[in-house]
This record gives structure tokens, sequence and C-alpha cells, in this order.
């Protein structure tokens, strides 16, 4: 009996359970009023957006189908009895890709500006980590000095470096590296720097307990605890870099871009899918090949 | 033993020391071998001294002209302005509209919801075309499809990115909570239902946030989709730079870096605020 007299008692006049109402109001007004502020910003951001961006519904009927249209046109026309003729035979693959030879030099360029653009772009930034870490270095110019410059370096993105060096050092895949290399050196410059705040300073006063000196502190003390997390970053920067040298060719800067802004704006429709197809299977191989390459380089963390 | 030298020890026990000596060699051996490649693709990319020391002055003539700002009051603010605002547009419109796209697709494309192989590899083998893709390509296609503009910068954004996040929101489908899901299961709801009040509160949080993250990241791609003619910024950006008009190349990019980082801002004050913040 007295458990059914309890539950008669009027809660509301409880002054913890009044407290957390009144608490609970509170916070439900709170959330609408988020919500409504929320929403509301939204629909103005939306509406401006689409008067901008010129989106307009007559607009995107007109101009679905024609892009249906234009992919439907770079297909190959392959026809199944005659896919494995030579190169004249039309429906054939050797027809689809009579430029193969081209293709794969210009692949080979792209892999290569890739390569040599990670390599620079990562020796800069292991120059530039030491320095940029909070830790590592006493000198507040040095330190923020170092990190304006890296925030520079990643900040303009690559195609426009590329722009800027082919005009000054000529079309070809030497601007691309460059601009590559810049980008890279920035983008890991930062992931680098940050590995190096997270060190144990154990071996850092152990050799400077033996008399090194600073660079001494940052090759033996530092630099083996952070190699593996190095070279993880650097193998990611180099699918990210893979992916964006075969664009560069856009602005002349070297690579199959080049080839595939050229048969884009000639529509040489069947050469634009062989392309694309073919730029898609080099970057899947090389993400999977550095994705396996990545967990060796932190399996060895394991081990140490 | 005092009077041990390094060389007595050597003699002593040669093994150690040959091995050391081995892996140095093997070091020395691939330090060079990657030198050599260096210098094949110096000379594969045609790179010259000569080149090198004329782009290199060249360079500084370029930022020379950076730092001069002629007759600044006769810039066209206009389409600067105008070319900001469509980058923005383009970035926030097309991530919008790919995160709805992608929703419902990857409803379909999470094992967790549909069972048969089918259709859900069909989806997924969609996605990773249209990630495959890049964005500047998927922008050019568009320019030819549809003309130069803002138009189809969004849709170049729009399409890369259902490939992206619709990826991104079915991983986060297959690692619901089954709990959630078979307790809404258990009252009898529908499979609309299920799907409703089982799913959707638990993928929310990643469906905003990774909306929002990818709006900050798009910003900065929508920069340079103009550079093959698919509008915003990008377009008055290389424009200029084509024409050598570096003075007003560098206050546009100034402008990009101050743009970025203001959306990078106000997203992260969104976050706090919507997402991650004390009403929730």
């Amino acid at each position: 009996m007295a458990g059914s007299d309890a539950l008669h008692i009027d809660l509301g006049n409880r002054p913890a359970v009044r407290n957390f109402e009144l608490h609970r109001h509170e916070l439900m007004a709170r959330r609408r009023r988020d919500s409504a502020i929320f929403f509301l910003a939204l629909a103005i951001g939306l509406a401006v957006s689409l008067n901008v961006a010129q989106l307009f519904p007559e607009r995107l009927l007109t101009g679905l189908p024609k892009v249906g249209d234009y992919i439907y046109a770079t297909l190959p026309h392959l026809r199944p009895d005659v896919l494995f003729e030579n190169s004249k035979t039309e429906g054939s693959l050797a027809y689809w890709y009579f430029n193969l030879p081209k293709y794969l030099r210009l692949l080979a360029e792209t892999l290569n500006m890739a390569l040599i653009g990670t390599a620079l772009g990562a020796t800069g930034a292991l120059v530039m980590c030491f320095p940029a870490s909070r830790n590592l270095v006493r000198s507040t110019w040095i330190y923020a000095g170092t990190r304006r410059l890296m925030e520079v370096c990643r900040a303009i993105p690559e195609i426009i470096y590329a722009i800027l060096f082919v005009y000054t050092f000529g079309i070809g895949p030497l601007a691309g590296v460059l601009a590559l290399a810049i980008h890279t050196a920035g983008a890991l410059g930062k992931l680098f720097s940050e590995v190096n705040e997270n060190v144990a300073t154990g071996p850092i006063e152990g050799v400077r307990g033996a008399g090194g000196s600073w660079l001494q502190e940052m090759r033996y003390g530092v630099f083996p605890q952070v190699l593996p997390n190095f070279l993880s970053y650097t193998l990611l920067r180099f699918e990210i870099n893979v992916r964006s040298s075969s664009i560069l060719g856009f602005v002349g800067a070297g690579g199959i871009g080049q080839e595939l802004y050229y048969v884009i704006s000639f529509n040489f429709y069947e050469e634009v899918s062989a392309i694309v197809l073919m730029v898609i299977l080099t970057v899947t191989a090389i993400d999977l090949l550095s994705a396996k390459l990545r967990a060796m380089a932190t399996g060895e963390e394991h081990m140490l | 033993m005092s009077s041990l030298t390094i060389d007595d020890v050597r003699a002593r026990h040669p093994e150690p020391f040959r091995q050391a000596s081995r892996r140095l060699q093997i070091q020395v051996g691939a330090v060079a071998a990657c030198l050599a490649y260096g210098l094949f693709c110096a000379w594969l990319f045609d790179v010259s001294w000569q080149r090198l020391t004329a782009g290199l002055g060249r360079i500084g003539v370029v930022f020379g002209q950076m730092l001069v700002w002629k007759d600044f009051w006769s810039w066209d603010f206009e389409g600067i302005f105008l070319g900001l605002g469509q980058s923005l547009a383009m970035a926030f419109l097309g991530t919008i509209m790919a995160s709805l796209v992608a929703l419902p697709l990857a409803f379909l494309a999470a094992r967790t919801v549909v069972r048969p192989a089918l259709p859900r590899h069909v989806i997924r083998r969609l996605f990773d075309m249209l990630r495959g893709i890049d964005q500047l390509i998927w922008a050019l296609v568009f320019v030819r499809a549809l003309g130069l503009g803002p138009l189809s910068g969004l849709l170049a954004i729009f399409t890369s990115d259902i490939g992206t996040l619709g990826k991104l929101y079915s991983e986060a489908l297959e690692n619901v909570d089954r709990k959630q899901v078979e307790g809404v299961r258990a009252t009898g709801a529908s499979r609309m239902q299920v799907y409703r009040f089982g799913f959707l509160p638990q993928i929310f949080p990643v469906f905003l946030s990774q909306t929002l993250y990818y709006i900050e990241s798009n910003t900065r791609s929508a920069t340079v989709l103009g550079v093959v003619g698919a509008g915003g910024i990008g377009l008055q950006l290389s424009e200029r730079m084509k024409v050598q008009y570096w003075d007003q190349a560098a206050f546009i990019m100034l402008l990009i870096l101050l743009t970025v980082s203001l959306v990078d801002q106000a997203s992260a004050l969104i976050r706090r605020r919507f997402i991650g913040g004390p009403s929730r």
C-alpha cells in the first residue's frame, strides 16, 4: 500500500523535479532556436547559391541529356565478333587503343613526375619539419617563420603553381614536378612536424648529454623515432600526387593530362574513355601497392 | 684488455664489423641508385642548368611584379568577387546535392541493409568510378557538354562527391549498432521505419559532419575548377596569369587564402555549435 501512495505524490511540486523540468524546457528551447537558425541560414545560403551558380531547373533539364549523350559518345563501340582484330578494324580493342604506346609513355612520365615531385617535396619537408616543431626549437622566430613558409607552400593548389611554372620554366614535366614538390613540401612538412611534436624526449636528452649538437640530436634522437611515420605519410602523399600529376597537363605541365586535354578539346571521343580508363587503373594499382608498402613501414614500428 | 684498439677488436670479431660494412654498402648503393634515377628523370624531363637559372630569374621578376599593384582602383572587382561567390556557391550546392543523393544510394550499397550482393556491387563500382575520375576531369567533361560557367563546376563537384560521400556513408551504415536496429524491428516496425529509426539516427552525426567537411574541402577545389573554364574564381585567376597580370593574380590568391580560412573557421563554429555541441 505504501508503494501506491508514493505514486500519487505530486512530483511536480518537489524542488528537484521542478528545477529539472525548468532546465529541460530551457535546453529544448535552446535546441529549437539553434535548429531554426541553422535551417534559416541553410535556406538563405541555398537561395543565394542557386542564383549565383545559375542552377535553374530548365538549364539542368536541357543540360543533363547532353551530358548523357557526351558520356555515351566517349564509350568505345566494341563489336564482339571483331574484338581481337588488328587496329585497322573498327570495333576491336586494338582500334580503341591504337595509340597505346604513346599513352604508356605518357603514363610513365606521369608516374615519374609524381615520384620525383614527392621525393623533392619530402626532402624539403624533412628540412623544414624540425625547425617547425614547437618542442625542438627555442627561438619563436624560427618556429613561426618556418610554419608560415609551409602554410604558403600548401595553401596554393598545385595547378596554380603549375601555371606559374609553365610560364617561367616552359611547357613540360619540369613545371609539373616543381609544382608538386612545393605543394608536397608544405603539406608533408605540417604532418612531419606534428609527428615530431609527439616524440619521446629521452633519446634527445641522451644525445644532448653525450655532447651532441642540435643537428646530431635531430639525427640520432628524433629521426629514428619518427622515420616509420614519415615513410607512411610520404607514401600516402605519393598516391595523392599520382592523381594530381595526371591532371597537371591541363595547363601544359606534362604527363598524360596534356593528351587528355587534347583529345577532349578535339572531341576524339573514344580516346577520352581509353585514357580515363588507363588513369583510373593506374591510380588504383598505385593505391593498392602503396597500401601494402605503408603496412610494411608501420609494421617496422611494432618491431622496434 | 684496456689497451685494445678498434683494429684489435676488428681482428678478433670480424663478423659484426663485416655486417655493419655490408649494411653501409647497401645503403650507399641504394642512395646512389636513387640519385642515378633522379638524374635520369632530369634528363628525361629535359632539365638543364641554363633552363633552371633562366626560370628562377623569371620567377624573381614575377614576384617583383606581384608586389607592385598598378592601377589598383581600375581592376575588375565585380568580376573577381562574383567569381569568388560562384566558387563558394559551387562548393556549397554541389556538396549538399551530392550528400542528399549519396545518402539513399549508400543504403543500397550497405551490406547491413541490402542482402543480395548484385545491386550492392553495382552501386559500389559506380561510387568507385565517380570517385576515381578527378574532379578537374569531370569539370572538363561538363564544360564540353554544357558550356563554360559555374553550372559545369557545380556538377563536377556533385558527381565526384557522390562517389566519395556514398562510400563514407555506406561504411558508416555497415558499422551501425545492431541492437538499435533489432529493437526497432522487434516493435513490429515496417522496413522504412527500421531505416528511419534504426539506421538513420546512428549515421546522422557522420552525415552532418562529413557534409560540412566536404563543403570546406570543396571550397578549396572550387577555386581551381575555373582553370578548365568551369566558372568561379579560378577562371579569373588563370586568365590573369595567362596574360601576366601578376599583381592582380597575387591579389586574387590572397583573396582565396582569406576566403578558405574564413570558411574553415565558420565550419569549425558550426561543428562546435550544432554537431558536437553541448545542446545535443
